[in-house]
């Protein structure tokens, strides 16, 4: 799916289970590891380079989350025990605000994670 | 055929806070005669039973079960709005709550008794009717079962002298959103209406992307607006958001209540970070709106809202309130003097 601002969005849910970390996959795009959970997510903060495509692999560690960012065409659902995926090519540089939208407990509103496009 | 309906001449809603909730008045112009009982009567030619004069109070967020840094106080607030609302000179017919009654706990019992508790302290409202829906501190967690069990169903509508009332429940999915069934429920409890019925929307989340970075949106909002889209005169009453806010779409107008806990900034703001909390003004920005109904010129001078913001000589029981009276902020549809 084209999302306004020209990135290409993939998500997916699988079963595996993978390591934190930022690395490259195996078609050379950037694969950024974030973990989930009540009431954060890990890193809090993601940078990427306009243009540049990149996966964030999402993963939660308790309950269910979402993962949330309008403009940049994000809407994930975070199960324990499964992955969740997106692919972007942001186009427009910006501090996007990615928040849990899969209600949480007390502290949800302010599960929440930048991502930076440089 | 009878006098068309001229939707310029229809709905006028005026609002004043009280500093703890919203008040409206429904069409009270309409009982005279001239035009606007002309308007009337045709209303009640086409839509069966034409609006009558009454007034109804909005309460929303009180989040009861919550104490912190943004209101140390607790139900302090909730409690002063209820001998608010008890002393206004006249009764509402009904007091509508747009969610967030309770702060959630997971705790074994204990978001049960702060259900218990907020039901003690709305049970000494003294109106005939009360109506209750969720917030996603009531029912995001269980899907509304522990709110269905105090206070029944989580989306209803009802009639009340003419107006259509629709409750939405956007909350209980736990994600910002309405639902297809809901939807389904929504467009066919719509359908014995004609377009000049008057609607009132009650729901917890913004139905309009207000800023959807702060979730102050409802992801189905759009599908909720265009099952509305048909009718002339909506108004669309929510919570959520901790502040009051005025937004008009094409058909319909969008306010806000303010809360009775803490308050949210401006959504221009770069972070949403509760207002401090001001131990000489502890319930500065809780607010209450009186809103106005009646025949108006145009829609753009149909609203008229003042605000009076609860304030407080001492920060000690229920003494030393006083009531300052001062403009509204819901923007350049304001226009005092409007109210009938």
């Amino acid at each position: 799916m084209r999302t306004p601002f020209g990135s290409w969005i993939r998500a997916v849910a699988a079963g595996a289970v993978v390591g934190l970390a930022s690395h490259a996959g195996a078609g050379g795009a950037r694969i950024v590891e974030i973990t989930a959970r009540r009431f954060e997510f890990t890193p809090s903060e993601v940078v990427l380079k306009r243009g540049e495509t990149a996966t964030l692999r999402l993963r939660s560690l308790d309950v269910v989350h979402g993962f949330f960012q309008k403009a940049l065409g994000i809407d994930l659902e975070i199960e324990p025990g499964r992955v969740a995926e997106v692919t972007l090519t942001p186009q427009v540089p910006g501090r996007y605000l990615t928040i849990c939208d899969h209600f949480c407990g007390s502290g949800h509103g302010n599960m929440k994670l930048s991502i930076v496009v440089e | 055929m009878g006098r068309p309906i001229d939707r310029r001449t229809f709905l006028r809603i005026a609002g004043t806070s009280l500093g703890a909730g919203a008040l409206y008045r429904v069409a009270p112009a309409w009982a005279s005669g001239g035009p606007a009982g002309d308007t009337a009567r045709e209303l009640k030619r086409r839509n069966g039973e034409a609006p009558t004069p009454f007034t109804f109070v909005q309460l929303s967020d009180a989040h009861v079960g919550f104490s912190g840094p943004p209101n140390p106080t607790g139900t302090r607030a909730f409690e002063r709005a209820v001998e608010v609302l008890n002393r206004l000179p006249e009764r509402p017919d009904l007091v509508v709550f747009t969610g967030d009654l309770t702060h959630e706990s997971e705790a074994p019992g204990e978001h049960a008794a702060r259900m218990k508790r907020f039901a003690e302290i709305a049970g000494r409202i003294a109106v005939p009717m009360k109506k209750m829906l969720p917030g996603e501190h009531d029912a995001g967690l269980d899907g509304g079962a522990l709110f269905r069990s105090f206070f029944g169903e989580t989306s209803y509508s009802f009639d009340h002298r003419g107006v259509h009332f629709v409750a939405l429940d956007n909350v209980s999915r736990a994600k910002p959103e309405v639902g297809p069934a809901q939807l389904a429920w929504l467009k066919k409890d719509l359908a014995r209406f004609t377009p000049t019925a008057p609607i009132v929307v009650l729901t917890h989340r913004p139905l309009f992307d207000l800023k959807p970075e702060w979730e102050w949106f409802t992801r189905d909002g759009d599908e909720v607006m265009a099952a509305l889209a048909a009718f002339e005169n909506v108004t669309v009453l929510y919570g959520h958001i901790h502040r009051e806010d005025m937004h008009q779409t094409a058909h319909a107008r969008h306010y806000a209540a303010r809360s009775l806990i803490w308050a949210f900034p401006d959504p221009a703001a770069a972070e949403k970070k509760p207002i401090a909390f001001d131990k000489d003004r502890p319930f500065r920005n809780l607010g209450l709106r009186l809103v106005h109904a009646a025949p108006g010129a145009t829609p753009a001078a149909s609203v008229g809202c003042e605000e009076v913001e609860l304030t407080m000589r001492e920060h000690s029981g229920t003494e030393g309130f006083a009531q300052m009276l001062r403009p509204s902020s819901l923007g350049p549809a304001v226009e005092k003097g409007e109210r009938p």
